[in-house]
């Protein structure tokens, strides 16, 4: 093999509408041992200092390559904001539940249905899972009450899912995650506020997803309406403590916080979708044509898809997934491991099982003192 | 833009072209950022015999001083010491836990060597294990401190494997990823070396031990993994004083007949060995770590003490089940020694007690006892003081009886005296008169003495 040293391969294509996340130190405490010196990332012929550690990152490049990667993403909101259109915007392709299966009349479900369809993606040799959740019957109907009930167990029913593969003695290599990373919510351009079930909806389910609030069918508002809205809806969401992706408090170090300080002073994206191609200016774009002219769809100017993509696709893929896995998911484990262990007196014990049981009294001592 | 074939065949995804550009290439990137700022650990286990080169290969693998002194050859039982470092190599942070043996092969009787590497090594499970199922975890934090590598040290014997390699290597295959070295190689012959290589491999297989095969099912590697897996065990040399060869200072040691450069490819394999161990398969020891070795000891861990995936009708027995029903045994248990505890509380007390009544009797006997001799002894006195206030009582009155009586002859002899002093001097009745009274009082006197 030649040189073994690692680079880090930033798509020329990729434009990133903010900084990438620069790797800072996490909090690692060293031990008190003696630090040898930093060595140069240089690896010439002859030296003999470079001992490849950082050949590392391409070896978990390559494992990351050949395992593929998996997304869930809800899409919620009523009927005729342009969710299905959204989504194939967002990943170029017909992704979405209805350009798959044809329905002869469009009718809306008496009961909030949960369908999900998966598509194999593939881009420059990283192949995606991807599965989109859509929830027809949403917020349609007269009496709306409880309406985020069948979604709410549709997201624990997945968690439920994971924690059994998670527990079972014979488990899988690698448990298949049906977890639902981040759900985008929409809401209608009224130009004025939340609504209640927008309230309703938000604030009890950021508590178990991620929840990516956009703005549909932006290009009704002119953009101090939507500025308008933008503030009245933040303040819609601070005064009832609902808090949507990125959430201040996962941030991790102050990088971090920058960026995401940025995002949140964006949110909701106000976005338009489309999958038709115009011509303008000579270049074939996606848009939507009116007597008026043509929104473009990817022209930041025009709406904020662009920034919606980047966030959602670009950078912060990766690190939504990692909030899935590690804050609702385990936040979820706690609380179903402790619903059946809690003892009379209402103390949950802290550990599940203590493997030194088989070892005899002196361990079960050691047990009660723990639960006690 | 091309169309996928699916090397995971998943029956209810469909293969999607993409028309555009989307940007979810950069997942793997994004995924690397963020491992790199967590860091990356490693952890290596090193067995040998003392004085076989261990700390020098880690010196010389990582090309730092990692500070290890020299152990003795007078070690009792065979000890396992770890010592973390951090590292960093441009921007890739490692952690880096080194673990020798100490004592190892130094023993009379070895027969409990490789007992204590193989306990160590399931504490690391253990651990990790107990993180696992906590209830509140963190595990992305955790300091991860299983096993990864275990270098075997084989020494440069040029015959065979001894015995107690063997048995080590049988116990260790199942649980770590053993990589074999042949130590100080520089003491072998390039043939010698060749026929060794063979002998060890086929004792291994011979014997079933199952070492650390580099992988082969990605392309891009397959090609040097398998052909480093034909020249396993390594035959490595480590030195971390330096030598000037030609114009640069290179890693070696310096003989009366020659130099042997450990970076020279036709001198030993030590590239080779740093090569296979980070650069290229550094993830996939973790990864099997993870996956094979950890899954084997947790399932195990997990029948023995008794939960299972199905119970004896075949069907799916949740943990959840099975904990539930263990728990009930447990307090059941609990409860049972609780009573028993507290029967043996209630009997001891009882003992207790009636000693304590016992001790009580006795004392009260004792007291009465004393009681009645005290009441006796007052008694006694009582009668003395009686006798005595008696006789004060008759002295008393004799006493007044004998004045009485003085008094009377005094007055009689007054008179008479009188009488027979109206003729003589008033001072000689006087005296008479004294005299005749001191004569009475006298008397009187000597009455009273002879009475008391």
């Amino acid at each position: 093999m030649a040189a073994c040293g690692a680079e880090m391969h930033i798509n020329p294509e990729m434009e990133v509408l903010w900084s990438e996340v620069k790797p800072s130190h996490s909090n690692m405490s060293a031990p008190p041992h003696p630090q040898p010196p930093t060595k140069g990332a240089s690896h010439g012929a002859g030296d003999f200092s470079y001992v490849g550690i950082d050949a590392i990152l391409e070896q978990m490049r390559r494992k990351a390559m050949k395992q593929g990667f998996e997304l869930n993403i809800m899409i919620v909101g009523q009927s005729g904001l342009g969710k299905s259109t959204l989504m194939n915007t967002l990943f170029k392709s017909k992704v979405s539940r209805k350009s798959v299966v044809s329905t002869p009349e469009e009718r809306i479900p008496k009961t909030i249905e949960i369908k999900s369809i998966s598509h194999d993606i593939e881009e420059k040799g990283v192949r995606m899972k991807l599965t989109v959740i859509d929830t027809p019957g949403f917020g349609d109907h007269i009496n709306n009450e409880n309406c985020w009930q069948p979604i709410m167990k549709f997201i624990n029913d997945q968690y439920e899912q994971y924690l059994q593969e998670e527990i079972n003695i014979n488990r899988k290599k690698r448990i298949p995650d049906s977890r639902v990373h981040c759900c985008m919510y929409f809401i209608p351009p009224t130009g004025h506020c939340l609504r209640p079930l927008d309230v309703e909806f938000m604030s009890r389910l950021s508590k178990v997803v991620n929840i990516v609030p956009v703005i549909a069918k932006a290009d009704t508002l002119t953009l101090e309406e939507r500025d308008f809205f933008k503030q009245t809806i933040r303040e819609g969401l601070r005064a009832n403590g609902i808090d949507v992706y990125p959430q201040e408090e996962f941030d991790e170090d102050s990088d971090d916080r920058m960026i995401n300080d940025k995002i949140r002073e964006m949110i909701p994206f106000a976005v338009v979708g489309s999958d038709q191609e115009y011509q303008v200016n000579g270049k074939r774009l996606l848009g939507r044509k009116t007597k008026w002219g043509t929104i473009e769809v990817e022209n930041i100017a025009h709406c904020e898809f662009a920034y919606l993509r980047d966030l959602l696709i670009r950078t912060h893929m990766q690190n939504i997934k990692d909030i899935t896995s590690s804050i609702h998911y385990e936040v979820y484990r706690v609380r179903r491991l402790n619903e059946t262990n809690a003892q009379p007196n209402g103390q949950p014990p802290n550990t599940l099982v203590n493997p030194q049981q088989a070892n005899g009294v002196a361990a079960q001592h050691q047990v009660l003192t723990h639960e006690m | 833009m091309t169309t996928s074939d699916i090397a995971q065949g998943d029956k209810n995804a469909r293969p999607l072209s993409l028309s555009g550009h989307v940007g979810f290439d950069s997942l793997p990137h994004q995924l690397v950022n963020k491992s790199t700022c967590q860091g990356f650990c490693f952890n290596i286990l090193c067995i040998g015999e003392t004085g076989i080169g261990k700390s020098t290969l880690m010196d010389t693998l990582f090309n730092t001083n990692f500070e290890n002194f020299e152990s003795s050859h007078f070690e009792p039982k065979v000890k396992l010491r770890a010592q973390t470092y951090d590292l960093q190599e441009s921007n890739v942070r490692l952690k880096l836990t080194i673990v020798n043996t100490v004592g190892f092969g130094d023993q009379m009787n070895k027969q409990e060597s490789y007992q204590h590497v193989v306990d160590y090594i399931d504490t690391q499970f253990e651990s990790y294990l107990q993180e696992e199922l906590k209830i509140k975890r963190s595990l992305h934090n955790y300091h991860d401190s299983r096993i990864h590598a275990c270098l075997y040290f084989i020494a440069p014997s040029g015959h065979s494997l001894k015995s107690l390699d063997l048995v080590t290597m049988k116990k260790l295959d199942s649980k770590v990823n053993i990589i074999p070295v042949i130590a100080k190689a520089d003491t072998i012959s390039k043939s010698e070396l060749h026929k060794f290589k063979i002998k060890i491999m086929s004792e291994l297989v011979s014997n079933g031990v199952q070492i650390y095969q580099f992988p082969t099912d990605d392309e891009t590697v397959s090609k040097i993994n398998t052909a480093m897996n034909g020249i396993l065990p390594f035959a490595v040399v480590g030195s971390s004083e330096e030598v000037k060869i030609g114009n640069k200072m290179v890693k070696a040691r310096q003989y009366p007949w020659g130099v042997v450069q450990v970076e020279n490819e036709n001198h030993c394999d030590f590239v080779k060995l740093r090569e296979m161990l980070i650069c290229v398969n550094m993830e996939d020891l973790r990864e099997q770590t993870h996956t094979r070795h950890y899954e084997l000891y947790r399932r195990c861990k997990l029948e023995e003490m008794g939960f299972t995936d199905t119970n004896p009708e075949s069907k799916p027995v949740s943990l959840q089940e099975t904990y539930e029903a263990k728990r009930h045994e447990f307090l059941g248990d609990l409860q049972r020694r609780e009573e028993e505890m507290r029967q043996m509380f209630v009997q001891r007390v009882k003992e207790k007690e009636t000693e304590l009544k016992e001790a009580e009797r006795e004392l009260q006997g004792k007291f009465e006892q004393l009681k009645r001799l005290h009441s006796e002894e007052k008694s006694k006195l009582d009668e003395k003081r009686r006798s005595l206030e008696d006789e004060i009582n008759t002295f008393s009155k004799k006493k007044a009886a004998a004045e009485l009586l003085q008094g009377q002859s005094f007055n009689t002899n007054a008179n008479l005296k009188k009488d027979k002093d109206r003729k003589k001097s008033p001072e000689m009745e006087a005296k008479d008169v004294n005299l005749t009274c001191d004569e009475a009082t006298n008397q009187n006197h000597n009455c009273c003495f002879r009475n008391l």
